[in-house]
Order: C-alpha cells, then sequence, then structure tokens
C-alpha cells in the first residue's frame, strides 16, 4: 500500500537519547558500566505519587500505587553507590559529560542556556529510585541539514539514564540500577519530519554529530530514540526505546497504519449507531458456566479459585479480530489494557471464539447471560476477582476510546517494529527544581574554549575524506558511520598502505567478518596499524588479512607477526616465487607453447591458489608473463 | 528578600522589582537576537544575582543572564495556585484518638509545579489526603508548634512539646505523634523522655531522611508507622520511629534515650546503641523486641517534669585540648559539663587541675564516651582511677547526647549538688542498660 503521507498531515518529532562515554556517572563517581550476574545487593521500595499543589496526581501512577506494587532494586557495589540507591543526595553535576553535551550542542548551531538548573522530572514506574528523573536543559533552538532542509533542533539536554527492568512477579517488580545515572544527552527535534525515511534520515545524522564528538558509547542499549508521531485525524503517540536506526521508518509506517486502521473502526462504530454511553462497566462473573469447560487455561484458573468475568461491547462484533497492523488487533490493545491495569494474563473475546477449547454451548451461554446480541461482542477474563474487575474496566475503557478514534498513549516499541501499549500519557506538569543540585553557570569564556576545540562537522569530514585521502564517497560514508574514522587516517599516516584498502578493510571487511561471528571488536588499534604496516612492508599480503584478524581476535593483544607465523602467511622471498613460477611452467610447458599469452589465466590461477596470502599477486602477475614471453617468443 | 521574589538579590531582584513581577508571571526576555519566555521561578539561595530564571513551554527551568542590552518584559500575571484535595476519606471516630504536632521537619507536602515551591500539608484533612492510609489507623488532630530546622530548637523548645504532648494526653488522645527535623531529634527524645515521666500512652517522635516532597521519601511510612505505634502499642515509652533498614518493609521503633542518629543520609540513619531495638513494625503488626516495658494505661495520671538547665555543656576530648575550654565554662556559670572522653573514659592529664577546679566551684562533671558503643569503666587506666577521685562521675553505657540532655534535666529538677548526682546515676528512662548483648542485626537485604 503506498501512503501518502503527506496527505495523512503525519508529523513526527524525535527524541534521540545516546549515553556518553564518560570516565563517571553523571551525579556521583561510579563506574557507568552494567553488571552481569546475580546482585550482591537487593532493596525494596514503594514509590508515592506526589501531589502537585493542583492535586493532580498521574493517574496510572496512582493506579499502581494504591494496588500495593514495590519495586525490588537489583544492584552491585562495583558499578552503584549510595546516590544511585537514593540513600545519599546526588553528587555535582558530571563536568566532563557537561562539556561534551555543549560540544554537541555547539555543533548542532544551538544556543547554550547562560545558567543550567537541573530538574526532577517525575516519573513512579520504578525505573528511578528516587521517582523522578534528573534532567536539564544545556542548550536551545539549534538546527540540523538534512538532505538540503533545515531541521529545527527544539533542545539539547543533559540527563540520567534510567534502571533497567529485569523482571515482574505479581506485584514485585525488579529493576536493576546499574544503568540509573549513566549520562544520556537527548537531542528534540521539532515536529517538523513529514515521512518514515526522512525520520531515519534525521536521526542518522544527529546520530553522526554525537559520534563525531569521539565521547558517546557504541553498541546495543545505548542509543535509544523516543518518537512522537501524529497524523491529522489521529492522536499524538509517544513512542519510546526504538534502539535501532533501521526500525525508525517501519515503527512510523506500522503507527500511521495503526490510526488509520483505528479511525476507521471508529467509523464503522459511529455508522453501527455505537455511542461511548452505551458501553458500560457492567461486569458479570460468569465462572459457572465454565465449571467443566475443556479450556486449559480457564480450568486451570478455577480450580485455583480464581474467578471468570466478562463484560458486553455493544456492537463491536467482528471489530475485536480485526487486524489493524500485522498481528495486532483490537482485541491485543485491549488485552494490553487489561495487563496493565488489572494485572491479568490476557483476555478471550467471542470475535475468536468457539476456541482454545471453549465450545460452542458455553459461548451461546455466555451470550445469554450478557444479553449481548449477535452484533455484540463479550470479553473474559479469568483472575482474582478484583483484577478481573479492573482489566475489564480497562478493556470497556479502551472500547469507549474506540469509538472516539485513536487514544492518546505512550508506547513501547517492540524489536519488530510493532509498538505495545505502556501507559498512559503523563500530564505535562510533573518538573519541578532538583535543589540538591545548585545551578551552573556557563560562562562565555568557556563556551570560547569548547568552540575553539570543536570536533569536524560529520559532512566537513565525509568531503575531506574524498579529497585528501581519494577514497570514494561510498568509503567515505561508511568510515564516517563507523567507529574507525579516526584510526583510518592514523593508519594512512603512519604506514604506506593504500587508502581505499585501509577504508574497505576497516568498513566492508570488518564487517562482514563480524557477521562471521569473528570478534574484530576485541583488535586493539595499534594490532591494526601493524597489520597494515606488515602489509605495506611486504611482510604479509593484503589476502591474508582477514585471517590474521580472525587469529588475533582470539589471542588476545598478542602481536600480529605472531599472527603472520603462526598462520604461514608470511611472504616468500622473491627468488623462491621466481622458482615456484619457472617449476609450474616447467611442468605444464606443452599448454604454453601452445597457447603462449592465452595459458596466463590458467597459470596464475594455479600459483594463487596454492600461495594466496604469501605471494604478492600484482608481483606474481609481473613475473609469470615474463617467463610466459621468454618461451613462447 | 522580596516574599514575591524568593531568593533574588542584587542586580536581578532590583530588575524584577521595577516590573512588579512576581514568581509564577509570565516573562519575556530578549538578548543577543534569541528569545525567552517562560514564568519566573525562585532562585536558588546559592544563585548569584545575574541571572534570572525561568520555566520555558518544556517545563524545564534556565537561568538567563542579565546583560545591559537585553528587554524584559512583564507578559502577564500567572494564576494563583488554587488547591482543590481530593476528597479526604470518611473518618472513623471509632478508631483510637492520636494527635500529631508539628515542629519543623515537613512530613507530608505538595510541589507546587508551577513554581517548584514545596508546600508542606498540615491539617488533618490535607494529611489524610495526601496519606490516606492514615484515616485507617487513628482519628487525627493535628496542632502546628513550630515550623524550625531541628538544629534551631533548644532546651526551652522542649520544655514547650512536653507541656503540649502533656495536654493533649490529659485531654484523652490515646497517643501522640512528633514530627521532627532529622538532626537532634535523638535529642529531643531524649528530653521528653525525662520531662515525661509516669505517661499512659505512647509518644512517637517522627521524621524523614528524604524530603517528602519526592516519591521515593521515607516520611509517609514512617508517618504511617509512627500512627499505627501510638494508636495501638500496648506500651507508654517515649520512641522514635524510622526505617529499620533501607527497604520500605519495616519501621524500627527507637527508645528515646537509646537512639542516635548515625548516618547523614540513609533512611536507616538512626540505630539503636547499647541496647537491644525496642520494637518494630512489620506488615503492620508491632512486635515488641525488648524484655519489658511501661505498659499503656487508661488513666490520664502523667507526671510533667519539664524545666531543662540551659547551662551545660557536652565536651568532645580530643588530643592536645586546652583545658582552659573547661575553665572558660567554670566562668561562664555552667553548672554541668558531661565529657565525651576517648576509650573506657579518659582525658589527657594535662585537664586534670582544671576538672578538679571545676568540681571543687560545684560543677556536676560526668564521663561518658566518644566510642559511641560500649559503656565507660574508669577502673581500668590509671588516668580513669584518677579521675574518678577527683570527682568525675562515670556514666555506664549512656550516649553523651542523652547524658547532656539528662544533666540539664536533673539540674531543672534541684540546686542540691547530692541530689543531682543521685539523679544522674539512678536509671529513669531506661538511659542506662546493666547488660550489653552483641546485637542482632537488621538482615541488609531480602528475597523474595
Amino acid at each position: 500500500m503506498k501512503i501518502d503521507y503527506e496527505k495523512l498531515g503525519l508529523k513526527v518529532g524525535l527524541e534521540c537519547h545516546q549515553q556518553l562515554d564518560t570516565k563517571e556517572k553523571l551525579f556521583c563517581s561510579c563506574k557507568p558500566e552494567l553488571f552481569k550476574g546475580e546482585p550482591k545487593i537487593t532493596f525494596l521500595r514503594r514509590l508515592r505519587p506526589t501531589q502537585s499543589e493542583l492535586g493532580q496526581i498521574d493517574p496510572a501512577a496512582y493506579f499502581e500505587f494504591k494496588k500495593g506494587v514495590k519495586i525490588l532494586y537489583e544492584a552491585d557495589p562495583q558499578t552503584s553507590c549510595l546516590v544511585e540507591m537514593d540513600e545519599e543526595p546526588p553528587h555535582d553535576l558530571n563536568r566532563e559529560a557537561l562539556d561534551i553535551t555543549l560540544t554537541a550542542a555547539l555543533m548542532m548551531n544551538a544556543k547554550p542556556v547562560d545558567e543550567v538548573h537541573v530538574m526532577r522530572k517525575v516519573v513512579i514506574d520504578g525505573s528511578n529510585t528516587t521517582g523522578f528523573q534528573r534532567t536539564c536543559v544545556v542548550a536551545l533552538g539549534g538546527e540540523i541539514q538534512v538532505d538540503g532542509k533545515k531541521i529545527p533542533i527544539e533542545h539539547i539536554s543533559l540527563e540520567e539514564d534510567a534502571a533497567r527492568k529485569t523482571g515482574e512477579e505479581g506485584f514485585i517488580i525488579r529493576y536493576r540500577i546499574d544503568r540509573l545515572c549513566i549520562p544520556l544527552i537527548e537531542v528534540a527535534t521539532a515536529p517538523v519530519i513529514h515521512s518514515p525515511k526522512e525520520a531515519e534520515k534525521v536521526a542518522l545524522t544527529i546520530g553522526r554529530i554525537l559520534r563525531a564528538t569521539g565521547k558517546v558509547k557504541r553498541g546495543l542499549g545505548t542509543i535509544r530514540q523516543d518518537l512522537n508521531i501524529s497524523i491529522r485525524e489521529g492522536a499524538l503517540i509517544e513512542v519510546k526505546g526504538v534502539q535501532e536506526l533501521e526500525l525508525i521508518s517501519k515503527v512510523i509506517e506500522l503507527e500511521v497504519q495503526r490510526q488509520l486502521a483505528l479511525i476507521q473502526i471508529s467509523e464503522e462504530l459511529k455508522a453501527r449507531g455505537v455511542t461511548e454511553n452505551q458501553i458500560r462497566d457492567k461486569i458479570i462473573d460468569v465462572t459457572p458456566i465454565f465449571k467443566d469447560t475443556k479450556c486449559r487455561v480457564l480450568r486451570r484458573a478455577i480450580k485455583k479459585k480464581k474467578h471468570v468475568m466478562a463484560i458486553k461491547l455493544p456492537g463491536f462484533s467482528g471489530l475485536l479480530g480485526r487486524e489493524l497492523i500485522p498481528g495486532l488487533r483490537l482485541g491485543t490493545e485491549m488485552a494490553d489494557r487489561a495487563r496493565f491495569w488489572g494485572r491479568v494474563g490476557g483476555i478471550l473475546h467471542t470475535d475468536e471464539l468457539p476456541k482454545y477449547g471453549v465450545s460452542k454451548e458455553e459461548m451461546d451461554r455466555l451470550m445469554e447471560i450478557l444479553e449481548a446480541e449477535p452484533q455484540d461482542a463479550v470479553v473474559i477474563v479469568a483472575d482474582a476477582k478484583e483484577n478481573c474487575i479492573d482489566a475489564l474496566r480497562a478493556v470497556a475503557e479502551r472500547a469507549r476510546e474506540a469509538v472516539k478514534g485513536v487514544p492518546e498513549e505512550t508506547r513501547a516499541a517492540n524489536p519488530d517494529g510493532t509498538t505495545r501499549y505502556m501507559r498512559p500519557r503523563p500530564g505535562a506538569a510533573r518538573m519541578y527544581p532538583e535543589t540538591d543540585i545548585p545551578p551552573i553557570p556557563i560562562t562565555d569564556e568557556h563556551i570560547r574554549r569548547l568552540r575553539k576545540a570543536l570536533p569536524e562537522l560529520p559532512e566537513h569530514r565525509i568531503r575531506r575524506l574524498i579529497k585528501e585521502y581519494g577514497i570514494n564517497k561510498k568509503l567515505a560514508l561508511q568510515l564516517q558511520d563507523s567507529e574507525y574514522g579516526d584510526l583510518f587516517e592514523k593508519i594512512v599516516e603512519e604506514t604506506a598502505a593504500s587508502p581505499t584498502l585501509v577504508a574497505a578493510t576497516l568498513t566492508e571487511t570488518f564487517k562482514s567478518l563480524k557477521r562471521e561471528g569473528i570478534k574484530v571488536e576485541k583488535l586493539r588499534d595499534n594490532q591494526i596499524i601493524k597489520i597494515f604496516k606488515l602489509i605495506s612492508t611486504g611482510k604479509t599480503s593484503k589476502e591474508a588479512l582477514p585471517e590474521i584478524v580472525k587469529w588475533l581476535s582470539e589471542h588476545e593483544s598478542a602481536n600480529p607477526m605472531d599472527a603472520v607465523e603462526a598462520l604461514g602467511l608470511s611472504m616468500l622471498p622473491k627468488d623462491e616465487v621466481q622458482r615456484i613460477i619457472r617449476e609450474i611452467i616447467s611442468r605444464n610447458r606443452e599448454l604454453v607453447v601452445e597457447k603462449g599469452e592465452r595459458a596466463f589465466g590458467f597459470l596464475m590461477g594455479l600459483i594463487m591458489k596454492k600461495y594466496r596470502g604469501k605471494v604478492n599477486a600484482e608481483e606474481v602477475s609481473k613475473m609469470l608473463r615474463e617467463e610466459i614471453s621468454k618461451i613462447s617468443s | 528578600m522580596n516574599e514575591k521574589l524568593p531568593g533574588y538579590k542584587g542586580e536581578a531582584l532590583r530588575i524584577l522589582e521595577s516590573l512588579g513581577a512576581e514568581t509564577g508571571d509570565f516573562i519575556y526576555i530578549e538578548k543577543e537576537g534569541k528569545v525567552y519566555e517562560g514564568t519566573l521561578m525562585p532562585r536558588s539561595e546559592l544563585g548569584d544575582d545575574k541571572h534570572i530564571v525561568i520555566k520555558i513551554k518544556s517545563g524545564y527551568n534556565i537561568g538567563v543572564r542579565i546583560t545591559s542590552d537585553m528587554k524584559i518584559e512583564k507578559k502577564g500575571s500567572g494564576a494563583k495556585p488554587s488547591f482543590t484535595p481530593p476528597p479526604p476519606p470518611k473518618q472513623r471516630p471509632d478508631l483510637p484518638r492520636v494527635t500529631i504536632i508539628s515542629t519543623g521537619g515537613t512530613i507530608a507536602s505538595r510541589v507546587d509545579y508551577r513554581t517548584g515551591a514545596v508546600r508542606p500539608a498540615i491539617s488533618a484533612s490535607d494529611l489524610y489526603s495526601i496519606v490516606p492510609e492514615l484515616s485507617d489507623i487513628a482519628l487525627i488532630d493535628t496542632e502546628i508548634l513550630f515550623s524550625a530546622f531541628s538544629e534551631d530548637l533548644t532546651p526551652k523548645h522542649w520544655t514547650k512539646i512536653a507541656e503540649r504532648v502533656a495536654e493533649h494526653i490529659k485531654r484523652g488522645a490515646h497517643g501522640v505523634v512528633i514530627t521532627h527535623g532529622t538532626d537532634t531529634m535523638g535529642y529531643t527524645a531524649a528530653a521528653l523522655s525525662f520531662a515525661l515521666q509516669n505517661l499512659p500512652v505512647p509518644v512517637v517522635l517522627v521524621g524523614a531522611q528524604r524530603s517528602e516532597d519526592r516519591p521515593s521519601s521515607d516520611a509517609a511510612e514512617n508517618l504511617i508507622g509512627a500512627v499505627q505505634c501510638a494508636a495501638n502499642a500496648p506500651f507508654a515509652e517515649v520512641v522514635v520511629a524510622m526505617h529499620q533498614t533501607i527497604s520500605d518493609e519495616a519501621i524500627a521503633i527507637h527508645r528515646g534515650t537509646k537512639v542516635r542518629k548515625l548516618h547523614t543520609s540513609r533512611r536507616d540513619a538512626f540505630k539503636t546503641v547499647n541496647a537491644e531495638l525496642f520494637a518494630r513494625i512489620l506488615d503492620k503488626k508491632i512486635i515488641i523486641l525488648a524484655d519489658d516495658f511501661n505498659p499503656r494505661r487508661n488513666d490520664r495520671n502523667l507526671i510533667l517534669k519539664p524545666r531543662f538547665e540551659e547551662k551545660v555543656a557536652l565536651i568532645k576530648f580530643y588530643p592536645g585540648m586546652n583545658p582552659k575550654i573547661i575553665d572558660w565554662h567554670v566562668e561562664e556559670g555552667y553548672r554541668g559539663i558531661i565529657l565525651e572522653g576517648t576509650g573506657l573514659g579518659h582525658v589527657r592529664r594535662k585537664c586534670f587541675s582544671s576538672i578538679r577546679k571545676a568540681i571543687e566551684n560545684g560543677v556536676i562533671v560526668a564521663m561518658t564516651s566518644q566510642c559511641i558503643w560500649g559503656r565507660v569503666n574508669m577502673n581500668v587506666y590509671a588516668n580513669g582511677r584518677d579521675l574518678l577521685s577527683i570527682g568525675v562521675i562515670p556514666l555506664g553505657d549512656m550516649l553523651a547526647e542523652t547524658a547532656m540532655v539528662k544533666l540539664m534535666w536533673v539540674l531543672g529538677q534541684t540546686e542540691n549538688l547530692e541530689e543531682a548526682r543521685d539523679l544522674l546515676t539512678k536509671n529513669i528512662a531506661h538511659e542506662f542498660s546493666s547488660r550489653t548483648v552483641e546485637p542482632v542485626k537488621p538482615p541488609e537485604t531480602i528475597s523474595v
């Protein structure tokens, strides 16, 4: 399906988050690293929603609190101290992180604020031990160029990363606090992006600029994009945590599709004459219907003294089973809500029944008890009574929203580009000052110093790489996006290796080796430089390079010369090569005499097959031609 | 300081005053080609006078530096926040009546996100709406006695608190809770332990180590524990209720004379020293851990002895301490000195003559240990034996702070030195324990 995004009024704003590669965390001196294995420290907390002066309380947060949700934090003394445990006030803001953020801001032509104020952004899902995320705006009003279009940058902030969720058992949610307080830069664009592809390019451009600072972390989990997506008839949806660049356009495409499908459902409901008022929270205990059921899920629940409860959704027949996007139905959205508000495992609905062992008779009985007509749908859940009621109330609420259209939500990105319900969108009023950290003035003198040491902008560098080293644009782009840009220039400077060979090795060769599962990242810069020295001085051949890299990745911090020797990849001396060529010719004398110059290809093939990596192909070719011409002339 | 422009001073204050602005107003600033718009915010006490703080549309605060060529305007007045609390839960007259006396150290508050101000909630209905759990435990009555940082409280405040507590008990409260800043809560707890004798109901001091405006605050859990204790505990003593560990699980109940703040910031900063923990609240149940306690009674016959002599000093000995410090106190008319000696209860010999002079002048001099844990024993070393013979009174395993409070109280009760010495060494409120056992440590970790 070809979609005209412009016509739909698609507006996307990006919030790019990337972890900074600092020595310490943002508000303490812990190492900004994650730990593996069992936690040495655990503690249990509750987070109580604070009331604002206007009596506002985040409804989702308050609901969770009332249900008695507790958070079990896991920590390791290597990566967390009392600050992350919220047992000690924060230390001063990490100045290294502030300078990296300021540098990135200047590269995006943003204006640093005169004085930085750290704020507390209330987040009480447990991802922050304090119940708020510490964050500060460092610069305002920048812009970047993407395909000749100016993309305004609204603000550039510095904030602490959150704890990572490691599990959930009943009313206990587990979080690991190693990631908490790792510095993150956030770059927020204006909502001026009008197509999925454009969003991806904007993210790529921002990513390039951040990497150009040389001070950001790399690898999965270090980058997260939040997308604010809306279409004209739909709603503003915040999608959180897109980890891969390639997924951005897919997430947007699918979200637009989802919103279009929901708008269609809303129109259909209206056409059926369904109104919000008709959808009532009338929840009925239907446990007796299923007391002899063959449905395993229901039988198990009833055996555990749980209840089966149901709600009627008038006029919804056929709509719950309708696919919004592949794998996601309106029924799925209701199940997400039921899980969030009722902590139930899932829902069953009449659009998918009879199935899962639920019989036709049971279904008829269900429709009868709920006084449902064929045009109605019925949703059932099985759990403790209280949970059933909360879950079905949430289902009814989602049904009412379906009449209206697209509900505003915060959704989380799945690895396949689809999204799932995360929570209602939080209210705007949830930031207040972090009084434990004094304001930090940014002096003009400091900005002048940073400006002098500004890294080269990515687009400048790409142009320069092409011009200075004569490599093609594709390689230059790849180098810029790789982590080896600086190393490339160093190798070319220190060795006589051809820039194109170096660039292709650092990008394409390394990429394909990684794909084969070879841990290229284990190689140190000086080892890589040495490999190119060996090649450029004729100690080994460029064909031997992949083998050497592989060997070094398995022999940490070994000398590349050892690899060459261990693999028998050292170059044969010239007279030895001469001897081999002569031998081959003498063994194929007839062929050479008969075919002359045309025997070259065959002979060259024979030699290279046997001696690849030990001989220089160009040299062999030259010598072979000379020898052939001696005989055939 | 201008009340409408909190934290502003110097040039920034002058400019804002000339605009007739106050925090909450909408401010427009233009300088160096950039426009800054937002709500005027209060300024940190630590801030200079060169910046104006505004909350921009995204909710963030930024500081805008004042320059000579900037343009600044007040574009509108901020809407004054009108607070409509959620309806308080239904009160249940069948529940025990508990009075909450607030002395500062707010225990419940709400945030004005507009200006960032944190406003304490003090009325009973405010408390109920913020900590609704309280309505299931007790019928609450509140009194705001002071709004002070706890380091600003003096023995005069202890007297006042004791009098108010006695009054509420006489009027029929089933228990009294006192909210208190944590820094000197241990001192006040000791003072009340001596001033309120023959108590018929519990008196519970409570505070918070994390400010109450944050979702992770320990304030509400501590307050719930304290109210539970005041309403239902079987004992009638002065206690402190605070987190037992860093988890939101058990609330430790410490005896007022045996408790000390032992950490600057942790939730479990308060520990019972030289005794076993008195009681603990876990899963809404009060578990008594001590061997004996003064039981709750229905009568109202408490004995109030609220006077404290302020001319008592707590002097911590350190290597090379100049004995003139002791002389100075005597010249200033001090009536009592608690020494916080080294180890088992020692000070350098150079101090001996000053101490002798003090005692000869009718000053009571008593010894505690700066080790915090353990009891003094001045028979073991020669210096200790000599101090004893000079007339220094050893105070066993009493905490130095409790000893100082007690001596203030003792000298508030009697002028007679003989009587004072007897009273000081007599166990009145479990300040002495005759046995010290290996403490049972609370589990640092929990498993689910």
